[in-house]
């Protein structure tokens, strides 16, 4: 019973913030409300069991990607009144585009009824240890299984770090940079210096 | 004690990441610009050993003692000749780097860095036993590509050539990517003998739309016909040194790669992509060679030349048998030395300033001027045209003899008319360099490596290369023995 109230409150307040992310006239909001429809999709995934997605849709999703689109939003000075200026003209466009995607829902239902594919069965070769969480599933094929994929992975992050600073990063003459030697060992009297300027020429403007 | 042996057996990628990381800290230490030239000699000193650590598993069989880590990788002599050619392409075009790009203002020891990588990654790709370690060892080697082809940050060409190696490259990947989650689909497996196994009794659509994508997936990487279209502005973009590593050792990978996609994982159904690779192969002959005609840069030259070439190797793909295989790997090993030959030729061309030169034109009457960079670049083209005493006939002589035995003689009657066509512009080249009046062009001294690198393609690609047909044979044969030992 508490699930199934769970459940109606998470995908209500999914939908209606759904909703609001694309109503909201400040894009600021709109992000705000994205954040709220991220943080219910995953009480949805907790009620189906899935707590290993649950937890990246709210450290991915929200963590890095809806903040990341935040700073874009703040950043980026978006003239709304000449995005809307284009509505009327690219109408018929949306209307199109809409009629396809919804010809498609149809065609998805109509092959859903059609019945099963039929699809290969799993040769096996990696079970689900019985009775553990999902997550210590993961965790066993990732870090037992597939432990040199996930290694190479991480080789392919390192080159893909290298590609970025060898292509943007450039030699700059008279940068200052820090010297923590030098800032450690200033002494106080050498720092400061006791000024007496004449009355009116202590400023120069 | 399962780990130790999978441990074992992946020691030269294992040398080659830890040596990747402890060069990149040296670089960091010693400034990238001033350590460059002494971190490349470095990196040719690990792919050196490389290839000592895997010139043992030449005589590897297939079998369960080679794989690693559960059946995702294999250290059979497949995999071990794919590696020997890898690793000494991807030395002998470091070797000829510093001198082009220190002329360039680029040099850094990332560059011998990234090369080391891109060559772990192409051991991991023909080593694949599974689906995923093939994208992961392809997507490594991309990555790493990538940047090198957009190296020289400051000019143009290069940037535009990552820029579209890049776009045109994510695609081919997805591409490949779409056809191996239906192949998961359709067969519920994503290794090799899994997917064989399971399409032992035939091929359901589902999975015959997968083999399709993943085969266009990788023409794109091996440059074949119809997926060509990147190759020329790539090889003409990216600095010679790059080009010449890209045209050499990825190649081979990504032939290999498509080797053992082909022969094991899809090899109880040949008769699904035989006639793929069939158009592929005499439609990439016949582009390369028409394609070649008009051009006027002899980076892009080579690059139609490539794509020719690799039409000639796919004609041994598609006999789908062990002589067929084992001559691509001869053809591969030929096309290798050929390929490094041609472009360090072309980066001995230089002005007087010591500015790169790369137009047919330049190279006018050279015969005259410098007589033994014209008589080396003659010997490469004639040795790419597959004139009989020079070694390049050899490839092609023994890929025509496995697809005439496999019954496929109208697939080798029309690759050797468009050979004829081929043939055409190596002898244009040779032409302009020996009867044409001295653009006087070229006069500019080059590095003592370019020299000795010239030499020893030379002598490989010479009429004296026909002493290693036995060797060479004996050791392809054993290695494509692997791709049918589950057939």
């Amino acid at each position: 019973m508490i699930q199934l109230l769970a459940f109606y409150l998470f995908a209500a307040l999914t939908l209606a913030a759904g909703a609001l992310t694309i109503l909201s006239r400040n894009p600021v909001h709109s992000v705000l409300w994205l954040i709220v429809a991220f943080f219910n999709a995953a009480g949805l995934m907790v009620l189906v069991g899935a707590e290993f997605i649950a937890m990246l849709l709210v450290i991915v999703y929200v963590g890095a990607v809806a903040v990341l689109f935040l700073f874009v939003v703040m950043m980026l000075n978006i003239d709304f009144a000449a995005l809307r200026a284009g509505f009327i003209k690219n109408f018929p466009l949306g209307i199109l585009l809409a009629a396809v995607l919804l010809a498609e829902v149809l065609m998805g239902v109509g092959v859903v009824q059609g019945g099963a594919l039929q699809l290969g069965t799993p040769d096996g070769s990696a079970p689900v240890p019985a009775g553990a969480q999902n997550i210590e599933a993961i965790g066993a094929v990732l870090y037992g299984k597939y432990l040199f994929l996930f290694e190479v992975a991480g080789v392919i992050l390192l080159v893909a770090m290298i590609g970025a600073i060898v292509l943007t990063h450039r030699e700059r003459k008279g940068v200052r940079g820090q010297n923590i030697a030098r800032q450690v060992a200033r002494r106080p009297d050498e720092a400061t210096v006791n000024m007496q300027p004449d009355v009116g020429k202590g400023v120069s403007l | 004690m399962d780990l130790m042996h999978s441990l074992r057996l992946v020691a030269p990628e294992e040398l080659l990441s830890l040596s990747g990381l402890a060069l990149l800290l040296a670089a960091a230490w010693l400034g990238s610009a001033r350590a460059a030239r002494v971190i490349t000699w470095l990196s040719i000193a690990v792919l050196a050993t490389c290839t000592v650590l895997v010139l043992p598993g030449l005589s590897n069989p297939a079998g369960a003692e080679v794989q690693a880590f559960g059946g995702l990788y294999s250290a059979d002599a497949f995999a071990a000749f794919a590696k020997v050619l890898i690793y000494i392409a991807a030395a002998a075009t470091l070797a000829v780097a510093p001198p082009f790009l220190e002329k360039a203002g680029a040099a850094r020891a990332e560059y011998p860095i990234l090369v080391l990588f891109a060559a772990m990654g192409m051991g991991i790709m023909v080593s694949a036993q599974n689906l995923l370690t093939l994208y992961i060892g392809l997507e490594l080697n991309s990555l790493a590509a990538y940047v090198l082809a957009a190296f020289l940050k400051t000019d143009e060409r290069s940037a535009e050539a990552g820029l579209k190696y890049f776009v045109l490259g994510a695609l081919a990947s997805g591409i490949l990517l779409f056809g191996m989650s239906l192949t998961y689909g359709f067969t519920g497996t994503t290794s090799y003998a899994g997917i064989a196994a399971a399409l032992q009794g035939g091929i359901a659509k589902g999975a015959l739309f997968g083999l399709t994508f993943v085969l266009a997936g990788l023409a794109f990487k091996v440059s074949a016909v119809p997926f060509h279209m990147w190759t020329p502005d790539v090889y003409e973009g990216a600095p010679t040194p790059v080009t010449a590593f890209f045209a050499s050792a990825p190649k081979v990978a990504a032939l290999g790669l498509t080797m053992r996609v082909a022969l094991e994982a899809f090899g109880t159904q040949a008769a699904a992509w035989q006639q793929i690779v069939i158009f592929a192969a005499i439609a990439s002959i016949v582009v390369g060679a028409l394609g070649a005609i008009g051009q006027t840069n002899l980076k892009r030259l080579l690059a139609y030349s490539s794509i020719n070439n690799v039409g000639f190797i796919l004609i041994g793909l598609a006999a789908a048998t062990p002589a067929g295989a084992s001559a691509m790997l001869v053809y591969l090993a030929i096309y290798v030395a050929m390929t490094v030959g041609g472009f360090v030729a072309v980066l001995m061309l230089k002005d007087g300033a010591g500015n790169q030169l790369e137009m047919l034109g330049d190279v006018a009457g050279l015969s005259r001027t410098r007589p033994l960079i014209a008589a080396g670049l003659a010997m490469v083209m004639f040795s790419l045209a597959g004139i009989p005493p020079l070694f390049g006939f050899w490839g092609k002589f023994v890929v025509f003899q496995a697809a005439v035995e496999a019954g496929m003689v109208p697939l080798a009657a029309l690759g050797i008319a468009a050979s004829v066509i081929g043939a055409f512009y190596y002898l244009k080249v040779v032409k302009v360099m020996y009867f044409d009046d001295p653009a006087g062009k070229v006069i500019g001294q080059s590095d003592m490596v370019h020299a000795v690198l010239l030499l020893a393609s030379a002598l490989f690609i010479s009429p004296a290369g026909y002493l290693l047909t036995k060797c060479l044979g004996h050791f392809a044969e054993t290695a494509a023995a692997v791709l049918f030992a589950g057939a």
